[in-house]
């Protein structure tokens, strides 16, 4: 057992803080959200060419660095801190991953390569109902001989606006629950999808809603097994929620460290307010918080690497997920709340940054399931099951 | 970054778990899961044999090295040796106190003559100790002390007086150490020194506090003209605050993992409750058995991290700060869903005139969690002045 980063992956941590530290400020980020494409095509292309993020954990052979989920959590929780805008998660953490898990050979080595110099693409799965389980998925397919036609809409899709690949999850018609379900991978462009930003409170991150009208399919795009994908669905969906917990994590790290540089310069009374106890001890709160989040989030990162070496299970990557979801999620949303409260009036306007975490926070939150959803899902395991946790 | 331990320690995990098997029954049966925090009094003399026991297979003081008598076990040893003993329902080490504070206070601060005389009875489970920190006016403020230390010059000897408070298993010990002001005129954490007092003397008191539970793990311990010898001060008069301080640095380590296998014994006790009588089915218990499962996961992963990051001299990082208000905070929770699962039952006691259960015991119990070792609000001003570096308080 050695639960701490090599010196290897310290320096990947290191280098992507520095970059993100220099390319990810304030001003940027308020740049790229005024945009509707939600990024900085300049940025995107340096991280993409001079960084190579974006294929950090896809293997060599399919044109990656073919490093693990560890490096890749140490990445995501230094985008989170500096609320980097990119296609970054929708591209690596949702679509690469569902390529890993359920692509055949031929779509693996089609699209990861394109992934891993830049091409951006996302996963759409979920719909009007807001949830995040397998009756969420209401897109339907129906088998026309050798082809599929897919109809039906997606929201709270990452990206779903501008991504180039897309990974769709449908249901032949008459299922439910985890029936029946299959996933598609396709180029954005293909003929019978209509895609449009869905404005958000968070702006940071974009989401787009899809509409998918007699969208003809052949085989060759379906992933897996026709009708029984969502157990994989289900295990690319945990990782992506390690992956969102990462961010989470840097966000609310990024909150403690802003606020208690904020109240040190704060003078009332005579003396510095982060001299008050009533004030230290929110931001001892909010440091158990980050490092409980730090534990949950490194813990489902290691998990995330034993998957992937197939040694660790699907209920050990979901309990691992579910976890490190949970936790960040209030985490994150406490740290930016308490964060906001003690910036006193400055941390209702909009120059400071505060604010734009404290609505990452509740993006993030909901996103792929709030912390209730996750623990739910942790006492059907507990309670209803045989399973040993 | 990995979770995995090495096939070696795996061996040592179950070097550990067959002996205990082995070992952990017939007359020892009878305290199997008892003698933990809040119940520390209880079965003492079962107790004191099975630390005989352990000394017979090697068991005692596996983490001090071997010129102590211990096996110089590896952290990674030390946490496996903790989580095999609690999952096997070890009971609560009468020695522990010994084991883990006095032995290793000894070893980095003592003098050669103390080490030959002090542990190698602690390793053998044939001494006991207890903590003579806390005074009536000295409980947060722990420099506040007043106990007093006069050299005696007639009978060369140390002459202790004044009252402790808050000390487990003082009944059941044979010696306490004590820190007590050598310098009369000294205030706060100059001026004191660290002994090492027997208890079995006509200066030394212990009168037990009753409890909210009924039950009294803790005592109250008077020095009335005590005395220990010129050779049972630990360091210098005036080095008591280092010493103590240091000692407290030996209190939060491998045993954290052995302690969270106790609080999984509980919540699992509580699931099985849930199922049975059907609270399980309620959605607000159900959120709330997730959340102490996702709270007690990550204390693991906390002590995961911590122990793969201690410092090679053996301090913890600023990280190591968060443990005590974390774990108190989560069992102080954890006791009241046992009632709110236990739900009109939770009133109902085992029998009268008050025996509790286990799950009532350690729900009373545990509002002590978040006060002693240092309350949380202590916790928050540590965490915020020595991790965060913020403002210290301005003193009184």
């Amino acid at each position: 057992m050695n639960f701490k980063f090599t010196d290897e992956q310290m320096m990947i941590r290191d280098i992507a803080e520095a970059f993100l530290a220099q390319t990810s400020t304030s001003a940027a980020v308020r740049q790229a959200m005024s945009t509707e494409l939600g990024y900085d095509l300049q940025l995107w292309r340096r991280i993409c060419d001079e960084m190579c993020w974006q294929g950090m954990h896809i293997p060599e052979a399919y044109g990656g660095l073919g490093l693990g989920y560890v490096e890749l959590v140490a990445t995501l929780e230094q985008m989170g801190r500096y609320l980097c805008c990119s296609p970054f998660y929708a591209s690596v953490c949702l679509a690469a991953n569902a390529l890993l898990v359920a692509g055949t050979e031929d779509q693996k080595l089609t699209y990861l390569p394109q992934i891993a110099v830049g091409k951006t693409a996302t996963l759409a799965y979920t719909g009007e109902s807001g949830g995040w389980d397998s009756n969420s998925v209401k897109v339907t397919y129906q088998k026309q001989g050798d082809s599929y036609r897919l109809n039906g809409s997606y929201r709270f899709v990452p990206d779903g606006h501008s991504a180039e690949i897309l990974v769709l999850a449908a249901r032949d018609q008459d299922t439910q629950g985890d029936e029946g379900i299959s996933l598609f991978v396709v180029p954005a462009n293909t003929p019978g999808i209509r895609r449009e930003w869905l404005p958000t409170m968070d702006q940071t991150r974009r989401q787009g809603q899809l509409q998918l009208d007699d969208l003809v399919l052949n085989s060759d795009a379906v992933m897996g097994d026709v009708g029984q994908s969502w157990a994989q669905l289900e295990q690319v969906l945990d990782l992506g929620r390690i992956a969102v917990a990462a961010e989470q994590l840097g966000g609310s790290q990024q909150c403690l460290d802003s606020t208690v540089a904020y109240i040190s310069e704060r003078v009332q009374f005579g003396r510095s307010i982060a001299s008050y106890q009533s004030v230290k001890h929110k931001c001892a709160d909010m440091m158990v918080k980050v490092e409980a989040s730090r534990s949950a989030v490194y813990y489902a990162a290691c998990v995330g690497d034993q998957f992937f070496n197939q040694t660790s299970d699907a209920v050990g990557l979901a309990e691992a997920a579910s976890i490190a979801k949970a936790y960040s999620s209030e985490g994150f949303f406490h740290n930016a709340g308490v964060g906001i409260q003690l910036h006193g009036g400055v941390g209702i306007t909009s120059e400071y940054d505060i604010q734009l975490y404290f609505k990452r926070a509740k993006s993030t939150e909901t996103f792929l399931g709030a912390a209730d959803y996750h623990r739910e899902r942790l006492a059907t395991l507990l309670l209803d099951t045989q399973v040993a946790l | 970054m990995k979770l995995d331990f090495s096939p070696e320690d795996e061996l040592f995990r179950e070097e550990i778990a067959s002996w205990l098997a082995a070992n952990l029954c017939g007359k020892f049966d009878s305290i199997r899961g008892r003698g933990g925090p809040g119940d520390q009094h209880m079965f003492i003399d079962e107790r004191k044999a099975w630390e005989q026991k352990l000394y017979q297979g090697g068991w005692t003081c596996i983490g001090w090295a071997p010129e102590y008598g211990g096996r110089g076990a590896t952290i990674e040893q030390q946490v496996i040796f903790n989580e095999e003993y609690a999952r096997a329902q070890g009971p609560g080490r009468a020695g522990h106190i010994g084991e883990t504070l006095v032995g290793p206070t000894l070893i980095a601060f003592g003098d050669q003559e103390q080490k030959d005389r002090y542990l190698p009875e602690i390793l053998r489970g044939e001494a006991f100790w207890c903590q003579g920190y806390s005074e009536p006016g000295a409980g947060s403020d722990l420099a506040n002390v007043k106990t007093s230390a006069k050299f005696d010059d007639t009978n060369q000897q140390w002459q202790i007086n004044g009252q402790k408070v808050w000390t487990s298993l003082a009944r059941e010990s044979d010696y306490c150490f004590v820190i007590a002001r050598t310098d009369s005129k000294s205030v706060g954490h100059r001026g004191l020194g660290f002994f090492l007092v027997p208890i079995d003397q006509p200066g030394v008191t212990v009168r037990p506090i009753e409890q909210l539970t009924g039950t009294s793990e803790f005592n109250e311990v008077f020095f009335d003209d005590a005395h220990c010898s010129i050779d049972d001060i630990v360091g210098e008069p005036g080095d008591g605050w280092k010493v103590a301080m240091g000692l407290l640095g030996f209190e939060r380590g491998v045993s954290t993992l052995g302690q969270q296998m106790l609080f999984q014994n509980e919540l699992d006790e509580i699931i099985v409750l849930a199922k049975a009588n059907g609270s399980a089915q309620n959605p607000q218990i159900r959120q709330r058995i997730a959340e102490a499962h996702i709270g007690l996961r990550i204390m693991r992963f906390n002590s995961m991290r911590v122990l793969s990051s201690k410092e090679t001299d053996g301090s913890l990082q600023k990280e190591a700060m968060i443990y005590k208000l974390y774990w108190s905070s989560w069992h102080r929770n954890l006791g009241k869903l046992a009632m709110d699962v236990m739900g009109s039952e939770s009133e109902v006691l085992e029998d009268g005139p008050y025996q509790l259960n286990r799950l009532q015991s350690m729900y009373l119990f545990s509002r002590a969690d978040t006060i002693y070792g240092g309350t949380n609000q202590i916790q928050r001003n540590l965490i915020a002045e020595r991790a965060l570096g913020m403002p210290k308080e301005p003193r009184g």
